[in-house]
C-alpha cells in the first residue's frame, strides 16, 4: 500500500471513535456536546479527503488548471458546518435551561435528583 | 512534502482530541475545540478546499469559541465533576464501531485517486459545465447556489430554526429588574478599564465589517460567500458586544431588525424561488431572471447569497445575544 493510502480515513475514523467515546462515556453535558463536535468534524474530515483529486486545484476556474478537486463535497461540508454551530447552540441553550432547572449540568447528578423525585 | 504536512496535521488533531477525553476543566476544553477547528480548516487547505476552510475557521475557530464561553459562563462550574461509572462499556462500543469502519476502509479507493467513483457522476458535469451554464469561476459558489439551490435552502432554514429554536429556549427574561436590563449580572456585561483593548478593537470593527462585505460579494471569484461573510459579519458585532457589553451592542443594532433580518433572508431566498416559477421556470431556476440565462444565472446567486449571508449573521448574533442577555445562575 502506498503512502498516505487510506491514512486521512484512518485518522477520521480514530477522531470519530474519540467523539463517540467522548458522548458515550462523559457525564458532563458540556463535554458531550464538544465531543459530538469532534465526531461531526470527523465526518467533514472524511467527506473533504473523498474529495481530493491528485494533481487537481481548488475548484475555482482558471484557463491554467485543468484538474480540480471535487466540489461537491466542498458544498455539503461548507454549509453543515454552519448548520452545526448553529445546532450546537441550540444544544448549548438546552443545556443551560438544564442547569437552571436542576443546579448541575452533570447527567449522574440529574439521573439522581430524577429518582427521588416523588 | 504534502504528505508530511497532511500526516504531522492529522496527528495533531488526534492529539488535541484526545485531550477532550482526559481534561477536566471545561474552558480548557473549549479552547482545544477552537484550536481543533484552526487545525481542521488548515487541513482543508491543503486538501484542497479552500471555501471549506474559510467557513471552518470564521465558524469553528471564532463564533463557536465565543459561544461555547458564554454558555460555560451560563452553566457556572468550569470543572467536570469526576465520574463513578465504569468506561469498560462505552470504551468496548467505541472499539468495536472502529474496528468494523477502519475494516471497510480497506475497500476505499487511495486518497486522491482521480478514479474513484465519488468522482465519476456529476461532479464532471459541476467542474466542465458550470464556467458556461452559471458563468462563475467559483465552482462551490455555483453548486452552492445555482445546482443544489434546494439543498442550500433546507439548510437555511435549518440555521433559521436554530435561531428561533435558541430564543425560544433563553429568549424569555424572567426577572426584567433595573439592574438586568443595563446588562449587570449578565453574562457579557463588557470589558470597562480595558483601554488598549478597546481602541484597538474599535479599529478593528470596521475592516471586519467591510472584509465580511467583500466575501459575501466576491465570493463568485473567489473563496467566501453568504455563508461565511455571514459569520464575519456577526463576529464584528461579538467582538463589539464582548468589548462594550450586551446592553450597548443591543442600543447599536436592536433585535428587533436583527429578528427582522433573520427571516429577511430565508424569505428572500425562497422569494426568489418563486420569482422563477412567476416567469415561467422552475422553482429556484434562475435563468429566467434576466433576458439572458448566464445573467439570470448571477442575478440569482447574487440574491439568494444575499439572503443566505443575511440569515447567517443575524441567526449568529440572535444566538449570541440571547446567550450573552440571560441571567447568570446565582453564586452558590
Amino acid at each position: 500500500m502506498e503512502f498516505p493510502g487510506v491514512l486521512n480515513y484512518w485518522a477520521s475514523i480514530v477522531l470519530m471513535m474519540i467523539g463517540f467515546y467522548v458522548v458515550i462515556a462523559q457525564g458532563n453535558l458540556v463535554k458531550k456536546i464538544f465531543g459530538l463536535n469532534v465526531f461531526q468534524v470527523s465526518v467533514f474530515l472524511f467527506y473533504i479527503s473523498m474529495s481530493k483529486v491528485d494533481g487537481g486545484a481548488a475548484p475555482i476556474l482558471d484557463d491554467r488548471y485543468q484538474i480540480y478537486s471535487n466540489p461537491l463535497p466542498h458544498v455539503l461540508i461548507l454549509t453543515a458546518i454552519v448548520v452545526g454551530v448553529a445546532t450546537m447552540s441550540l444544544g448549548l441553550a438546552l443545556i443551560v435551561r438544564i442547569r437552571d432547572a436542576y443546579g448541575t449540568i452533570e447527567e449522574e447528578e440529574i439521573e439522581r435528583q430524577e429518582a427521588e423525585m416523588p | 512534502m504534502i504528505e508530511l504536512i497532511d500526516t504531522a496535521l492529522l496527528l495533531i488533531m488526534v492529539a488535541t482530541a484526545l485531550g477532550f477525553v482526559f481534561i477536566r476543566n471545561l474552558f480548557a476544553i473549549v479552547m482545544l475545540s477552537g484550536i481543533f477547528s484552526l487545525t481542521a480548516a488548515v487541513l482543508y487547505v491543503v486538501m484542497d478546499a479552500v471555501d471549506v476552510a474559510f467557513t471552518e475557521a470564521a465558524v469553528g475557530a471564532g463564533i463557536a469559541t465565543v459561544l461555547g464561553l458564554v454558555a460555560l459562563s451560563l452553566t457556572g462550574r468550569p470543572d467536570e465533576a469526576p465520574s463513578k461509572r465504569s468506561n469498560i462499556g462505552p470504551f468496548l462500543v467505541t472499539m468495536l464501531t472502529g474496528a468494523v469502519l477502519i475494516n471497510a476502509t480497506f475497500d476505499m479507493p487511495n486518497y486522491g485517486d482521480p478514479e474513484a467513483p465519488a468522482h465519476q457522476h456529476v461532479a464532471p458535469r459541476y467542474i466542465q459545465q458550470s464556467g458556461d451554464e452559471i458563468g462563475v469561476p467559483n465552482i462551490v459558489t455555483s453548486v452552492l447556489a445555482s445546482y443544489r439551490g434546494y439543498d442550500t435552502l433546507g439548510e437555511v432554514v435549518v440555521i433559521f430554526t436554530a435561531a428561533v429554536g435558541v430564543l425560544a429556549l433563553l429568549g424569555r427574561r424572567r426577572r426584567a429588574t433595573a439592574e438586568s436590563r443595563r446588562g449587570a449580572g449578565s453574562a457579557v456585561e463588557g470589558m470597562t478599564g480595558k483601554s488598549i483593548l478597546r481602541v484597538t478593537t474599535k479599529l478593528l470593527i470596521p475592516s471586519i465589517m467591510l472584509f465580511g462585505l467583500y466575501v459575501q460579494f466576491h465570493g463568485d471569484y473567489g473563496p467566501g460567500g453568504g455563508f461565511q461573510a455571514g459569520v464575519i459579519f456577526a463576529a464584528a458585532i461579538i467582538v463589539y458586544a464582548l468589548l462594550f457589553g450586551t446592553h450597548r451592542a443591543r442600543r447599536v443594532i436592536s433585535p428587533g431588525i436583527v429578528r427582522f433580518v433573520l427571516a429577511f433572508g430565508v424569505l428572500l431566498y425562497a422569494g426568489v424561488g418563486v420569482a422563477g416559477l412567476l416567469l415561467g421556470g422552475n422553482y429556484l431556476d434562475y435563468n429566467v431572471l434576466a433576458h439572458d440565462p448566464v445573467h439570470g444565472q448571477h442575478l440569482g446567486i447574487l440574491l439568494i447569497e444575499f439572503g443566505v449571508g443575511a440569515t447567517v449573521a443575524a441567526a449568529m448574533i440572535t444566538i449570541f445575544l440571547t446567550f450573552a442577555g440571560h441571567d447568570r445562575p446565582m453564586e452558590e
